[in-house]
């Protein structure tokens, strides 16, 4: 079958769906690949490039004719979604959810259509989760896009010409996006400071060197929602947030908000008049600029300057890394290519009974499949049947306190037994035999666990002293127990010689 | 020589015997610990051949010490590291023999003349003594075959193998009723032969239903019947030196086993009983069948993982001494620890196949026993460590152990290396442990795996680093 990549038509979209390092490995999947004249020219893959690694270069008539599989970048536009035929499948970010019509008019065309934003969120997918891939990329972006209107360092510096303080940074909502821009921000030196109503992600803040802010809120309301995504919070809990976010505003130099809630408008967490009130040179990166930004002043898609406070509303960040965005994009969407074609002979199979590809599809045959089902939570296991632990543990308590008792009282009744019949001979050294055994059990729970096998072969070279047993009757007259005893004698020599040596040959090589 | 001076003589040596496992407390005074108990054994051997009990037959005596002496230092000098399970397993069995030769000659000489009670306690005492020695030398000689692959590791399982036990048991009582009988009577050479036999077929049946992971506990179990058979010879003779000596050794190796057991959650009775993984039909259905997708590394990433982290855990398994890197192994913590990244190794209780083989082995290869830790001492710190190297290891760190309450191995202790940041699992195959239970780790996000000979991988990410 042969892959389509046209040109991206969207004002300002540098990306492209396939880099010439991926449409190789495409290749071995026995596809053929056609990239439009130019595609790649804003992610710096030029046309020939794209020849070298074994594709065609086609014009976009050709490429939308001629496919067999069309992948892209952006959701296409209402020309590009008409060039759809009934046999052919798109793969690209869609937003189904936002774009109802053109959900309906891709599924009259009767073509296959998957949607990369519709991937289920699951640990098998993860590899052809793009927008995590987009989302990293967008945060990376966010942290350099503020150093670009930061006056100032990000890292502490004592130099000869006096001290530079660190910049501080507050990133909202530590999703993937909020976790990259953290990290990046860290690496360049500044204070990170982060917030998220999922109290889960602490750790992960935490893990990334970074500081958790924690809101004073009576309620432990959780905002986990669905599928690792955050969801509404109630009135109080936003107003303890805002207070947060008002309070922290007059700290801190640089704010990266990322925080979104599926399928709503993004939340406004940063008043104008908590914006105002950074200090001058400060700077605001809205990563949600595009669902109306979550602060008030925000524009989507321009940098606008409010009272010496910089706010960045860029929709675009990953494009604006575009040749990194694509090679991630690419790859996830070879992933994708990968699952579909299991055989590998170049030819995809829409297997609605795999979740990831049930997800992914958005409509299919002239039907809308979208919504997928609710996928299966992965991560809880099939419940193990609960019951009988509980009346194994109480059978072994009961067990646990008559065990001893009756061990005790049989031991005692068998030393009675012991001491009424046996002769005195034998009790002195049955005395000696349990008085030895205990020292045994004191000296031997000193032993450093480290060495336990010098313990044993220390322990069998002494056990040997079972030769005084051969010692005593070698100077038997009976030949027949003379020689018993030198053959004794002899074995347990190789053991005494044997067991101090290997031993002292191992403690030789514990070393500090 | 005196009857109290040989009597003083045993005094010192059992107290420097004593002092001998005490020393091994901690590693510095180990050396010198092993010196008290040459000196105790050397003190013990002189005050017996001085003593008025050996008159005759000197110089075949000594040859015999030169010879056997001699054999053992070569044993002990051709040892490998890896190979010392196989040669505790068969010294623990020459102690089994020799316990079983004195017995029987000792019946034969009829020494001391008893009556009554006193005869019959003797009796028991040589019986008791030969029973325990035959089942300690058929038993280590078995295992000896089993850890040097001699023999196959799997558990071979009769039918009704228990009621066989049970049979031998009551055999052997049976011939005990009739040894003493007779020997009362003057004969009894019969039942002693009879009663051997079936305890050198119990020793064989006992550790041939054992497979190779329970060999820890297998080891350290013959190691206590060794003792326990010096301390039942002690009593035929007699010997308070003997009876001490036995019952030392005895606690000891009882001790031990019992560490190996809890290392394992297993009660020592179901070891013995043999055919672990085999029972409970749960362990193939059920919990146990959660996989997921198990991502690959290769060894130049691997080592650009190593370098890039901070702490590194090494939990080395038998798979580590099969494939002899514990060389390779050292090199790269050298390189590693040169670079300041903390390197440390974790060992599990049951790792390998003898109590604290992998310490051996670490030590054999020159790392520092300050950097090695025991199971409970580094549990906790799991967290902070950037990539652990699990090497040739597999349920000591299967996280179903905590997890899964069906699990065949649900409730023993694990290194939890999965609670750090990643984990490089090294694999010949995806095959299952010993214990024939999936491993979860495998499938966690944090995890990955490199696949191939263990000293093969290291190699490479040694030359890498």
């Amino acid at each position: 079958m042969r892959i389509g990549v046209p040109k991206e038509l969207h004002a300002g979209e540098r990306r492209v769906a396939t880099t010439p390092d991926v449409a190789t490995q495409l290749q071995k999947l026995g596809f053929t690949v056609a990239v439009e004249s130019g595609a790649g020219n804003e992610s710096s893959f030029t046309d020939d490039a794209y020849r070298d690694a074994g594709c065609d270069i086609a014009s976009a008539h050709d490429i939308w004719s001629e496919s067999d599989i069309i992948v892209k970048v952006r959701a296409p536009n209402d020309d590009e979604a008409g060039k759809l035929g009934n046999n052919q499948t798109l793969i690209s970010f869609l937003w189904p959810g936002q774009n109802p019509e053109l959900l309906s008019r891709l599924t009259n065309t009767g073509g296959t259509v998957m949607a990369m934003d519709s991937v289920p969120r699951i640990s098998r997918a993860q590899k052809m989760d793009a927008l995590s891939s987009m989302a990293n990329i967008g945060g990376y972006r966010a942290i350099v896009e503020a150093a670009q209107h930061f006056g100032r360092f990000f890292t502490g510096q004592i130099t000869a010409a006096g001290k530079v303080p660190p910049a501080k940074v507050l990133v909202i909502g530590a999703g993937v996006a909020g976790l990259a821009a953290i990290g990046a921000a860290k690496s360049m030196g500044a204070i990170v400071r982060a917030f998220d109503t999922r109290p889960e992600v602490k750790e992960q803040v935490e893990s990334m060197d970074a500081e958790f802010l924690m809101l004073d809120f009576e309620d432990d309301e959780d905002g986990s929602g669905e599928g690792g995504y955050a969801k509404v919070m109630s009135e109080e809990f936003i107003r303890a947030e805002m207070a947060l976010f008002a309070e922290q505003a007059k700290d801190v130099d640089i704010i990266v908000t990322t925080a979104l809630i599926p399928g709503k408008p993004a939340p406004k967490l940063i008043t104008a008049e908590t914006a105002r009130s950074m200090k001058d040179g400060s700077v605001i990166v809205d990563l949600a600029a595009e669902q109306g930004g979550n602060c008030e002043l925000t524009v989507a898609g321009e940098v606008i300057k409010d009272s010496g406070v910089t706010v960045i509303g860029y929709t675009d960040l990953p494009s604006r890394l575009a040749a990194q965005s694509s090679q991630l994009y690419a790859t996830n969407i070879r992933h994708l290519l990968t699952d579909l074609t299991p055989e590998k002979d170049g030819n995809i199979n829409v297997d609605m009974e795999d979740e990831v590809i049930r997800g992914a599809t958005v409509c299919k045959d002239g039907e809308t499949t979208w919504p997928p089902p609710a996928p299966k939570l992965s991560a809880a296991p099939p419940k193990a049947e609960p019951e009988p632990l509980p009346v194994v543990s109480a059978e072994d308590e009961k067990r646990g306190v008559l065990g001893p008792i009756i061990g005790m009282a049989l031991g005692g009744l068998a030393l009675l037994g012991l001491g009424a019949v046996a002769p005195d001979s034998f009790l002195d050294h049955f005395t000696v035999f349990v008085l030895a055994c205990f020292v045994g059990y004191m000296v031997i729970w000193n032993v450093s666990p480290a060495l336990h096998t010098p313990l044993m072969s220390v322990t069998n070279a002494i056990s040997s002293i079972i030769i005084i047993g051969a010692l005593l009757q070698i100077s038997s007259p009976d030949k027949l127990i003379m020689w018993i005893a030198v053959a004794t004698a002899l074995i347990t020599a190789i053991n005494i010689a044997g067991g101090f040596a290997v031993t002292r040959r191992m403690l030789e090589m514990f070393r500090k | 020589m005196s009857e109290g001076v040989v009597n003083v003589s045993y005094i010192s040596a059992t107290i420097l015997f004593i002092l001998a496992l005490g020393g091994l407390s901690n590693q510095e005074t180990a050396r010198r610990g092993n010196w008290y108990g040459i000196i105790g054994m050397t003190i013990a051997l002189i005050a017996t051949i001085a003593s008025d009990n050996v008159t005759a037959n000197l110089d075949k005596l000594i040859i015999a010490l030169l010879v056997g002496g001699s054999i053992g230092l070569l044993l002990a000098r051709r040892v490998q590291m890896t190979q010392m399970p196989e040669l505790v397993a068969i010294l623990h069995s020459l102690v089994g023999i020799a316990a079983v030769a004195v017995g029987f000659a000792n019946f034969m000489g009829h020494a001391g003349g008893y009556e009554g009670v006193e005869k019959t306690i003797h009796d028991i005492e040589t019986y008791v003594g030969i029973l325990i020695g035959a089942v300690t030398f058929s038993g280590s000689v078995i295992a000896f075959g089993k850890l040097s692959g001699r023999i196959g590791g799997s558990p071979l399982l009769l039918p009704a193998r228990h009621w066989l036990n049970l049979g031998l048991l009551i055999g052997s009582v049976w011939f005990g009723i009739q040894f003493v009988e007779q020997s009362a009577a003057g004969g009894g050479m019969e039942p002693l032969i009879y009663m051997t036999i079936i305890a050198l077929l119990f020793g064989i049946h006992m550790v041939m239903a054992i497979g190779g992971a329970d060999m820890p506990v297998v080891v350290s179990m013959l190691n206590s019947y060794s003792g326990w058979a010096a301390s039942a010879t002690g009593f035929m003779l007699g010997n308070d030196l003997l009876i001490v000596t036995g019952a030392l050794v005895g606690s000891s190796g009882a001790i031990l086993s019992y560490i190996m057991c809890r290392a394992m959650n297993r009660k020592f009775l179901n070891v013995i009983a043999g055919g672990f993984g085999t029972g409970g039909g749960s362990s193939s259905g059920g919990g146990s069948e959660e996989q997921g997708e198990v991502v690959a590394i290769s060894s130049h990433e691997t080592a650009e993982l190593l370098a890039g982290a901070k702490e590194v855990m090494i939990i080395p398994g038998y798979g580590m001494a099969v494939a002899q890197a514990q060389h390779t192994v050292f090199e790269i913590t050298k390189v590693l620890r040169d670079k300041g990244v903390n390197v440390r190794f974790g060992i599990h209780p049951v790792a390998g196949r003898m109590p604290g083989h992998m310490n051996v082995l670490l030590a054999e290869a020159k790392v520092p026993y300050d950097i090695v830790f025991e199971m409970d001492e580094i549990n906790d710190d799991f967290p902070e460590v950037d990539v652990s190297v699990v090497i040739g290891a597999n349920d000591i760190v299967n996280p179903s152990a905590l997890t899964d309450p069906d699990s065949p191995i649900a409730g023993m202790p694990v290194l939890e290396c999965w609670k750090g940041k990643t984990t490089i699992v090294m694999k010949r195959s995806m095959a299952t442990g010993y214990a024939g239970v999936q491993n979860p780790l495998f499938f966690k996000e944090n995890t990955r795996m490199l696949f191939g000979d263990a000293k093969e991988m290291l190699d490479e990410v040694f030359k890498t680093l």
